[in-house]
C-alpha cells in the first residue's frame, strides 16, 4: 500500500470518528432530555405548577412552593452576584495594572472550577451554622458560583468593545468611570446579559449548596428568606429518595420543567448575544 | 529657557495669511528636547518645537518616524500606552504639561484629539455631539451647542433631518466630520489631528481639508499627515519628522521645520529635499 493511500485512508477514518463522537454527544443529551420527558411528562399539568407539595402520604400536590423558592433564590442570588461580577470584570479590563490583573484572573478561574459542594460547605458554616438555613444563605452559596461566570462573560465582552472608543472618550477629557458607564458598558450591555441569563440558567439547577443551606421540607409557598425556601434541586432530590412511584414520576416532572427552562434559557442569550454582536459590527 | 537647539520657524509674512502674521505668533506649546520611548524602543528622540496659535502646523515623514507618538504627548493619550516614558519638557501656554501636580483628563479636556480612523460611539448623531458637553456639565442650551459643532464641521446641513440616527449609519467622511464635532462641541483650545483623512476617500478628504482652514480661525491645529500633498494645501507650518538609525537605535528626529511654502520648494536639509521630491519614503 503506497503511503500517500495510507494517508488517505488514516485521514479518512478520522474524520469518521470525530463525527461519531460528536454525533455521540448529541445522542446523550437527546437521551437524557427523552427519557425524562417520558417519564416525567405525565405529571405535568396546570396543577402541578399552581398547587404546592402535598404532605407526605397524600396524593397529589404540585411544585408551586419550589418554583416561587428557586425564582427568589435565583434573583437573590443574581442581585448579589450581577454587580459584584461586573465590577469585577470592569477593574480587570479598565482599571487593573497588569501585575494585578493577571493573578486576579487566575483566582476567579479557580473560584469557577470549585466544586459546588465545597461552596455549599463553606456557606453553610459561615451562614447556617448557629443559625438556620435560610433562603439567604442558599442565595449567597448560588452567588458565589454565578460570580465567576459573569465576571468572565462580562471580561470578555468588555474586551470587544474596540480601544478607539475608548480612546475617543478619553481625548475629550472624560474620566475613565464616565467613560465606562457612557461608553463602554451601553455597548455591551447585551453580552453582560447573555452572561447573566447563562449563570441563571446554571445555578437555578445547582443542587448541592442547597442542601446545605436552604432544604427543610415546606408545604406551603414561602417568600421569607429568612428561612429555608423549597426549591426544585431539593425537591428533585428528596422525591427521588420517596419510595411513592407518584413521588418519583413528580421528581421526573420537575426535572423536565428545569431542564426546559435551562434549555430556553441558553436559547434566549444565544439571541441576545447574537442582537449584541450586531450592534457593535461596522 | 534651555539652551538646546530650537529650530525658528520662518514665516513670510507677505506669502502666508493673515492668522499667521508675526506680531500675532503666540507660543501654544513650547517643546524641549522631548523624547519618548515604549520599553526600550525610542520612538522620538531630542525634538524641539514651537506650535503657534491659530496656525495650522502639519506634522509630515515616512512610516514609523514617530509622527504619531509626538502628536499624542501633546494631549497625554499616551499616558495610556503602559510602558512610556517620556523625557524633556512641553509648555502648553507657559506651564509643563507633565509636571506633577497636572491632572491628564484636564489636559483632554482642553486639548482636542480627532484619529485616524473614525470612532464615533454607536449612539445617535445627536448623542456623539451632545454627549462630551452633558458628561463634562456643559448642559445649558445643548441643542444649540450640538447644532452648533455640527455647523462647525460642516455636517449640519448632511444630518440635520436625522440627528436620532445611529451614527454608524453615516458614510466613513461623515463619520469622520462627526467625530471633529464632537471633539469641537466641548469647546477645546487646540485640535489635534491623527491622519484624519487617511482612511477617506478625495472628496471626503477635501471636504475634511476645507474644514480645517475654517477652524483655524478659532483654533490652534496640528495635523498628522503621511500625505505630503495634504499638508502642502492645509498647513502654515510643517515639520518633517526623519527615521534615524544610529548604532542599533532608531528613532524619530525632527529634521526641519519651517513655512510649508519653504519645506516643499527650498528645504534646508538633504533629507527633507529626498523626502518631498519622493526620493524615499
Amino acid at each position: 500500500m503506497s503511503r500517500d493511500r495510507r494517508r488517505r485512508i488514516m485521514n479518512r477514518a478520522m474524520e469518521v470518528l470525530a463525527t461519531v463522537a460528536a454525533l455521540v454527544a448529541v445522542a446523550v443529551l437527546a437521551i437524557v432530555v427523552l427519557s425524562v420527558a417520558r417519564r416525567g411528562a405525565g405529571a405535568v399539568s396546570w396543577d402541578f405548577f399552581t398547587k404546592p407539595q402535598a404532605l407526605f402520604g397524600q396524593p397529589g400536590g404540585g411544585i408551586a412552593n419550589a418554583l416561587v423558592g428557586t425564582a427568589l433564590l435565583v434573583l437573590l442570588a443574581t442581585a448579589i452576584a450581577l454587580p459584584v461580577g461586573v465590577l469585577t470584570a470592569i477593574y480587570l479590563t479598565e482599571f487593573a495594572p497588569r501585575r494585578l490583573a493577571v493573578p486576579i484572573q487566575v483566582m476567579i478561574d479557580v473560584l469557577a472550577g470549585l466544586p459546588t459542594i465545597v461552596i455549599g460547605i463553606f456557606v453553610y458554616a459561615l451562614l447556617v451554622v448557629g443559625h438556620t438555613q435560610s433562603g439567604y444563605a442558599g442565595a449567597f452559596a448560588l452567588a458565589v458560583i454565578m460570580l465567576p461566570l459573569i465576571a468572565r462573560a462580562t471580561q470578555e465582552v468588555l474586551l470587544l468593545v474596540p480601544a478607539t472608543l475608548r480612546e475617543a472618550s478619553l481625548a475629550l477629557g472624560v474620566r475613565r468611570w464616565r467613560t465606562v458607564v457612557g461608553v463602554i458598558l451601553p455597548t455591551s450591555v447585551g453580552g453582560i446579559l447573555t452572561g447573566t441569563v447563562l449563570a441563571v440558567a446554571r445555578a437555578a439547577g445547582e443542587t448541592a449548596p442547597l442542601l446545605f443551606t436552604s432544604s427543610i421540607f415546606a408545604n406551603t409557598v414561602q417568600t421569607d428568606v429568612t428561612k429555608a425556601l423549597p426549591n426544585i434541586p431539593v425537591l428533585i432530590f428528596t422525591y427521588s429518595e420517596q419510595p411513592d412511584p407518584a413521588l418519583h414520576q413528580q421528581a421526573w416532572a420537575a426535572a423536565l420543567v428545569l431542564m426546559a427552562f435551562v434549555l430556553l434559557a441558553s436559547l434566549f442569550a444565544k439571541a441576545l448575544l447574537a442582537r449584541s454582536r450586531r450592534k457593535l459590527a461596522r | 529657557m534651555t539652551e538646546s537647539f530650537t529650530i525658528a520657524p520662518v514665516i513670510d509674512v507677505a506669502q502666508e495669511r493673515h492668522e499667521a502674521r508675526a506680531d500675532e505668533r503666540e507660543v501654544v506649546f513650547d517643546i524641549h528636547d522631548l523624547t519618548v520611548s515604549y520599553g526600550p524602543l525610542t520612538a522620538i528622540s531630542g525634538v524641539d518645537l514651537q506650535i503657534y496659535r491659530n496656525v495650522i502646523t502639519a506634522i509630515i515623514g515616512p512610516s514609523g518616524c514617530g509622527k504619531s507618538t509626538f502628536i499624542r504627548c501633546l494631549n497625554r493619550m499616551n499616558d495610556l500606552v503602559p510602558g512610556t516614558r517620556i523625557e524633556g519638557q512641553i509648555l502648553y501656554q507657559g506651564s509643563d504639561l507633565y509636571a506633577s501636580g497636572v491632572d491628564p483628563v484636564d489636559v483632554r479636556r482642553r486639548i482636542g484629539m480627532v484619529f485616524q480612523r473614525a470612532n464615533p460611539f454607536p449612539k445617535s448623531i445627536y448623542d456623539n455631539v451632545a454627549w462630551g458637553p452633558r458628561v463634562l456639565g456643559m448642559r445649558k442650551d445643548l441643542d444649540d451647542r450640538v447644532e452648533k459643532a455640527l455647523r462647525s464641521a460642516a455636517l449640519w446641513d448632511e444630518v440635520k433631518d436625522r440627528l436620532k440616527k445611529n451614527a454608524l449609519s453615516l458614510s466613513g467622511g461623515q463619520q469622520q466630520r462627526l467625530c471633529i464635532a464632537r471633539a469641537i462641541a466641548v469647546e477645546p483650545e487646540v485640535l489635534l489631528l491623527d491622519e484624519p483623512a487617511s482612511a477617506l476617500d478625495p472628496i471626503a478628504t477635501s471636504a475634511i481639508e476645507d474644514l480645517m482652514h475654517r477652524l483655524k480661525r478659532e483654533y490652534t491645529l496640528v495635523i498628522v499627515t503621511h500625505n505630503m500633498q495634504q499638508a502642502a494645501r492645509v498647513a502654515d507650518l510643517t515639520a518633517f519628522f526623519s527615521l534615524e538609525v544610529d548604532e542599533e537605535r532608531r528613532s524619530g528626529v525632527l529634521v526641519e521645520y519651517d513655512a510649508t511654502s519653504k519645506i516643499f520648494t527650498n528645504p534646508s536639509d538633504k533629507r527633507t529635499e529626498d523626502y518631498v521630491t519622493g526620493r524615499f519614503g
